[in-house]
């Protein structure tokens, strides 16, 4: 399924056309956070930039999945890996790590970001290892 | 001033248990006729009627206002108090801490608390499904959910593929086996062995639990919940007016609710649930600490939820879930027995299992278990979790001596 995308996200998935990794930032406590959303989750603040990401990380947990449910938006087939990715911006988003055999993912591992095409011009960001 | 919660110790209780299960795991008749049919059970096991009732409590079974649909379908007209609070799986208990707090402030005076489902039944004749008019809930919202955002393009799989990451997360973290989580499900279905009513009576071992398919990994098909039809009802009163009725009264001694996120992605820490803070809240209302329980209910949708119940209700510390269950410890030799209906692992799990926990200790408390029967229990615990390893909330329950 592809994303939907929200009013607070539009930046976000504006800048994915040109695979720009953004993150919404507060200008009142001067934190990022994840998911985008109208307001900041710290202090409530409605202040928000979108500044570009490194796009580094490392995988916090996993899932592999055997017996998937909902067919994923990007071209995977099972076993596929769901990972939470610890960014190097020190805020954390559900995705998925390809690139490698699903059951070689593990906690800690280096991950970079990768793109994978939507059926109307955005990409998805995914993760591949770092090496 | 603040009032203190203990005063609140021991003023409301549970007077009326009921459920309906099925070994084949199938229920016939629609969900509001199986609600009916436990009302009136629970009504009858109290010893009450229908017009003592003045608050009623249920939150699946009709579209969008479950309290009022179901009130008037039963004829109540005038309930001093209505209660719909949805959490998932941990509703129940929920409701039960939002019942005794009306009851004990003189809100209303007979509670009805009730729960039905039928995800088989309804798939058998096609029709409904079990989540309760909640996809017709989520086609009137239309717009925005973080959810399809964020986390179903990546195929995570609800509500799996959230504790299978948990379950990750504490075996990287601590040293937490497949062996070890495998022995929370045999340990379950000792305790189903006993129950001509469970689901699941055959018993079983861990190699069977690691040799069934792996679902969401490092999650096993017997690392997960059943699917059955179910139903319950609960009816709670005064502590005075408990006392005159029919059979032993459950005195609810103290409650705690809280949840940490809504999806997955947003679980603050894979590790540690919100009953870290539900669990603790309830003992201290209650005057109890986790060595004081006898019979302690703990939701089962999977072997994690056990694991991370466990430690954070302080039956254990924090990472060493894995060891202490691993000598069958839950089990009915064990030290800490639970789930001793057979949980939702093996009994029966309708998709908000919360109820059954509940009416499994008040039968404990009230010595009428049978072969399953923990000797001398005064003192249980039914602890609810719903979501995704989002919503808790802990209930101890006490037998008239531990007033
Ligand atoms: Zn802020």
């Amino acid at each position: 399924m592809e994303p939907k995308a929200s009013s607070a996200s539009q930046p976000f998935w504006e800048a994915t056309k040109e695979q720009k990794f953004l993150l919404p930032w507060c200008k009142d406590c001067e934190k990022p956070f994840w998911y985008p959303r109208v307001m900041c989750p710290h202090c409530l603040g409605e202040s928000i930039e979108w500044k570009e990401a490194s796009g580094q990380g490392s995988v916090y947990a996993s899932a592999v999945h055997w017996k998937p449910g909902m067919p994923p938006a990007g071209d995977l087939k099972p076993p596929f890996v769901v990972s939470l990715i610890d960014l190097e911006e020190g805020v954390r988003m559900l995705s998925n790590v390809i690139g490698c055999e699903a059951t070689d993912v593990h906690e800690g591992m280096s991950v970079k970001i990768t793109w994978e095409k939507l059926s109307d011009g955005r990409f998805l960001p995914q993760f591949e290892p770092a090496s | 001033m603040s009032y203190d919660l203990r005063e609140a110790r021991g003023k409301a209780a549970i007077v009326g248990a009921i459920d309906a299960v099925s070994s084949t795991g199938v229920l016939e008749g629609s969900t509001r006729a199986l609600e009916v049919a436990m009302i009136r059970g629970a009504l009858e096991d109290a010893g009450l009627t229908i017009g003592d009732v003045d608050g009623i409590f249920a939150c699946t079974g009709g579209m969008m206002m479950h309290s009022m649909e179901l009130a008037e379908y039963l004829g109540i007209t005038q309930p001093c108090w209505t209660d719909t609070t949805q959490t998932g799986g941990s509703s129940f208990e929920v409701l039960v801490e939002h019942a005794a707090a009306a009851i004990t402030l003189g809100h209303c005076e007979v509670a009805v608390i009730v729960y039905a489902m039928n995800p088989r039944g309804a798939r058998k004749s096609g029709g409904g499904g079990g989540m309760g008019g909640m996809g017709a809930a989520m086609a009137m919202m239309g717009g925005e959910s973080p959810q399809m955002e964020w986390e179903m393009p990546y195929g995570l799989r609800m509500p799996m593929g959230g504790y299978a990451m948990s379950a990750d997360r504490h075996m990287s973290q601590y040293g937490t086996t497949s062996e070890q989580l495998a022995q929370i499900a045999v340990s379950t279905r000792e305790w189903a062995t006993m129950n001509p009513n469970a689901r699941y009576q055959d018993p079983l071992t861990i190699q069977e639990v690691l040799d069934s398919p792996l679902q969401c990994g490092p999650l096993h098909k017997l690392d997960c919940c059943l699917v059955t039809d179910g139903a319950g009802a609960l009816v709670m009163t005064s502590a005075e007016r408990a006392r005159d009725l029919k059979k032993p009264a459950a005195y609810v001694l103290g409650t705690g609710t809280s949840h940490t996120h809504s999806m997955p992605s947003a679980m603050p820490d894979l590790t540690v649930t919100a009953g870290a803070v539900s669990g603790p809240k309830a003992f201290r209302m209650a005057g109890v600490t986790p060595n004081d329980v006898d019979v302690l209910e703990m939701y089962d949708s999977f072997t994690i939820t056990v694991l991370l119940a466990l430690e954070d209700l302080g039956f254990v510390k924090k990472g060493e879930g894995g060891p202490f269950v691993a000598e069958g410890v839950l089990g009915p030799k064990g030290s800490r027995p639970a789930q001793t209906n057979g949980g939702g692992l093996s009994y029966t799990h309708p998709g908000m299992y919360g109820m059954f926990l509940l009416v499994e200790a008040v039968r404990q408390l009230r010595g009428e278990c049978g072969p399953r029967q923990i000797e001398n229990a005064e003192i249980a615990v039914a602890h609810g979790c719903g979501g995704v390893l989002s919503s808790t909330s802990t209930v101890v329950l006490g037998t008239e001596s531990t007033l």
